[in-house]
């Protein structure tokens, strides 16, 4: 599997990450490279085969009843804030 | 008292309790190693003194007054991918690099609540992905037993403080094989429990469904001591398992007679060091004298647990790490223009080179049109690995083999081809998978570098592991190397 650039270009901006012009083309000879790697998973016959999500299979997710069991520490976390105000975390204009 | 970190665990533990040293004296004397040999090593991201000397003084106090928990006064460092409050917890990363826990990871707390004392918090691959500790945005750790080589990864800083002795005991954890892999290439015991053993709650996610905790320690022993407080359910982490910890640590000594263990044939085909390969085969002949039956088996599907695991564990961590968007914590960029270009830019600027290419993988493989010939392909040659470990425990009781194909290389020698670097972790991958408890141990060296040999067992195998591991210690004494300069 051999990507293009604009293949690759198109992946970060579905990642929303900012790759630079020269890194691109580092990206695109590896991440061609890893694809091909991994088209090895061919060989494998999986036709009759389940997707396996989980490595326990006998274990079912817990459900929990819906109530509060923390208590407000909102001050706290946003310490790790970039920008805050009045409790609020502030980011760009979204709406005009 | 110079020769403090010469002594296991619980050796120290041992001498705490009768009073031969105080908990302040260990914390001065690792903290001392930790001043004079970390400018070398880089394992460490942050050193908490202060706070050490505190909890140590604490720990004397109950251990004066009687009261003292199991591991009151013991120093452990922790890998910076367990959030401790109010410590800088940066899982390797500039985007975490302001980042300062608000809560303790359960394996924090827990650990804590037995009474050990922690120093620091050790230097790690990015999020954790990487194979030789080149990844992180703090810099390469050395290997203790050769600078120039890389010590492993992902939980590097924790094996090159372990090896060094500039700590007893670390925690790490392992995605494919990032406890056992640097255990191994730095001659320590490295153990990976069962998928769902230990709590990832506070755990920084890479790969939910691969990620677990264990430990780094010089022997086994140690491992079960500290794994004995980690190990329990946990309401806070979803897959927590909800089954009885076994009494780890009163199992080490049970006979080995009669145990079925499984030689597995695809790890010594090629590409595998012939010492390595040697020193392993020579493992296996010490096990048969201890009584136990060698039993060749085959596991089809295992050389395809590379490219599966690096289809699984991108997926996972392109979805993981979009928590990472410059809002609420870690790195924001410089005046951002608009909402888009803050994401972008931060996530730019705040993720290293391997993190972004694994963030990218993932995203084109779990994209429309891509999604079944990779992801959904992945996740059934996963499950077919998966039942070739299942129908081998049907017949032994646990497998072995080597721990990595090659013993700790060059550092630079890997890092521009990500394919050849992924390689290392070729038998390391397939317990993570399978979520199957694993551990490495020292048994020898290939050119003055240590070598390791992998035990895994079948699901919540832990006491038994532990105890076919703690027996190969009994035998050898490769477990008590001290790199030199270190001693």
């Amino acid at each position: 599997m051999s990507l293009t650039r604009s293949d690759v270009e198109n992946i970060a901006h579905l990642a929303r990450l900012a790759i630079s012009e020269e890194q691109l083309s580092v990206y695109v000879d590896s991440l061609s490279k890893i694809l091909s790697f991994v088209e090895q998973l061919n060989a494998a016959d999986t036709a009759a085969v389940e997707p396996m999500a989980h490595p326990l299979a006998e274990q079912v997710q817990r459900l929990r009843p819906d109530e509060v069991v923390d208590r407000d520490q909102h001050e706290k976390y946003q310490r790790n804030a970039p920008s805050v105000a009045a409790g609020l975390y502030l980011v760009p204009k979204v709406i005009e | 008292m110079t020769e403090l970190h010469r002594l296991t665990l619980a050796e120290l533990n041992e001498g705490l309790r009768a009073r031969r040293f105080s908990s302040v004296e260990l914390a001065r004397h690792f903290l001392a190693r930790i001043e004079r040999f970390n400018p070398t090593l880089n394992a460490f991201i942050t050193v908490t003194a202060e706070q050490a000397l505190a909890a140590a003084q604490k720990a004397d106090e109950l251990i004066a007054a009687g009261e003292a928990q199991p591991l009151a006064g013991l120093p452990v460092v922790h890998k910076d991918i367990f959030c401790t409050d109010g410590v800088l917890t940066t899982c390797g990363s500039k985007m975490l690099s302001n980042f300062v826990a608000p809560y303790d990871a359960t394996v924090v707390e827990r650990l804590a609540q037995a009474g050990v004392v922690m120093l620091g918090k050790t230097n790690m691959d990015e999020f954790a992905m990487g194979s030789s500790n080149e990844n992180s945005w703090y810099g390469p750790v050395r290997n203790p037993w050769d600078t120039k080589k890389v010590p492993g990864g992902s939980s590097g800083g924790s094996a090159a403080a372990v090896a060094a002795r500039l700590a007893p005991a670390a925690t790490g954890t392992d995605t494919g094989g990032s406890i056992r892999q640097p255990a191994a290439l730095t001659g320590l015991s490295g153990f990976k429990p069962t998928y769902g053993r230990v709590s990832r709650y506070g755990m920084i996610a890479f790969a939910s469904s691969l990620d677990q905790a264990g430990t780094l320690t010089a022997t086994i022993r140690d491992g079960a001591m500290l794994l004995a407080h980690m190990a329990g359910f946990d309401a806070r982490d979803s897959t927590s398992v909800d089954t009885p910890v076994p009494d780890y640590l009163g199992t080490l000594e049970q006979p080995l007679a009669g145990l079925k263990v499984g030689l597995l044939r695809e790890f010594f085909e090629k590409g595998l060091d012939e010492e390595s390969g040697k020193l392993v085969r020579e493992a296996l002949r010490l096990y048969e004298k201890l009584g136990a039956k060698l039993i060749e088996v085959s596991l089809p599907n295992l050389p395809l647990s590379v490219p599966a695991y690096y289809v699984v564990a991108p997926a996972e961590c392109s979805s993981n790490l979009s928590r990472f968007d410059g809002a609420r914590f870690g790195h924001r960029c410089e005046k951002p223009k608009d909402l888009l270009d803050m994401y972008k830019r931060s996530r730019g600027e705040g993720f290293g080179d391997e993190v972004k290419r694994r963030i990218m993988t993932g995203t084109y493989v779990l994209s429309a049109g891509y999604y079944d010939a990779y992801y959904l392909r992945a996740q059934k040659v996963r499950r077919l690995i998966t039942d070739d470990f299942a129908r081998a425990f049907k017949q032994v009781d646990v497998l072995m083999g080597p721990t990595s194909p090659t013993p700790a290389f060059d550092i630079g020698a890997k890092v521009d081809d990500p394919v050849t670097m992924y390689l290392n972790d070729i038998y390391t991958i397939g317990a993570n998978l399978a979520g199957l408890p694993a551990c490495s141990v020292p048994c020898g060296q290939s050119g003055g570098l240590p070598v390791g040999l992998q035990i895994i067992g079948p699901h919540f195998a832990e006491a038994k592991l532990l105890n076919v591991a703690h027996w190969y210690q009994r035998e050898t004494e490769w477990h008590k190397r001290i790199p030199r300069g270190y001693e």
